[in-house]
């Protein structure tokens, strides 16, 4: 059974991320990557991240791509001719060779390290965020105070560089 | 049991689509977008790790990564505009200004 929701998961979001960088309209481009987050999300489910998965659905597909979405109709884009670049079928080749190369070795190779604490049965005992929340506050609070102010910094800069620009004139008069 | 290559492998074929994306396509909003999907290939990898070695170091990982996700989709959508404003164009052939 979870065999059949991994292979659906995987085949669809692999799919939507084909879609995603070759559909011509940008709109159905940020559709396709909304339908690959969601299928990713439920990847996160199959793995025992119910916190992730929240926070996949909230923010990725719910902030980060209307603010994608937002901006494609604010600026109305009319399909070019030429959306591709010039060499495309020149690199699909390579890039093909080398993905099956690299297939070919990930599920070769064994994958092992050292075990930590945080088994499934000590996560499902008080729940995923529980766990991410006392993990993150105490070992990394450091680095979530970072991401704080790197988010604010993110939205500062973000403001000042699509604040509509003065006129040269106002400017000369204050 | 899924094997831990799997999840591997589904990572790798995402990583290497969003690269393909931002190599081949000429449109600056589809490239950002294939750098998300670049970074959610990531996070697939951060939590199958965390979760088959039973650490909780990958969640936390790919928490930070959203965030960084969400702050580089601010700015670069914020650099679209602004050179939307001058230009009236987004392909990235054209933004070239900056060239040496």
């Amino acid at each position: 059974m979870a065999f059949v929701f991994f292979a659906y998961f995987a085949v669809v979001s692999i799919v939507a991320g084909i879609l995603t960088v070759s559909l011509k309209h940008p709109v159905q481009c940020g559709l396709a990557l909304l339908a690959l987050l969601l299928h990713v999300s439920g990847l996160f489910i199959m793995l025992n991240a119910e916190f992730l998965w929240a926070v996949q659905v909230i923010v990725y597909a719910g902030a980060i791509l209307v603010l994608y979405l937002f901006v494609l109709m604010l600026l109305n884009l009319k399909t070019d001719d030429r959306y591709f670049h010039a060499k495309t079928p020149y690199l699909l080749a390579p890039a093909a060779i080398g993905l099956i190369y690299l297939l070919f070795l990930l599920v070769r190779s064994p994958f092992s390290g050292a075990k930590g604490d945080a088994t499934s049965a000590a996560i499902l005992l008080n729940g995923d965020a529980h766990a991410i929340g006392i993990k993150m506050f105490s070992e990394y609070l450091l680095q979530f105070e970072i991401i704080g102010v790197f988010l604010t910094g993110a939205i500062v800069g973000a403001i000042v560089l699509a604040k509509t620009p003065k006129s040269i004139e106002t400017r000369r008069d204050a | 049991m899924i094997p831990l290559s799997a999840y591997v492998a589904v990572s790798a074929v995402l990583f290497a689509t969003g690269l393909l994306g931002v190599l081949i396509r000429r449109n600056f909003i589809i490239v950002l977008m294939s750098v998300e999907i670049m970074l959610n290939a990531a996070t697939i990898n951060l939590v199958a790790f965390s979760h088959y070695l039973d650490s909780m170091q990958g969640q936390i990982v790919a928490l930070f990564v959203i965030a960084i996700a969400a702050g580089e989709a601010a700015i670069g959508l914020a650099i679209i505009i602004v050179v939307f404003r001058g230009k009236i164009s987004t392909n990235v052939d054209e933004m070239n200004l900056l060239k040496w």
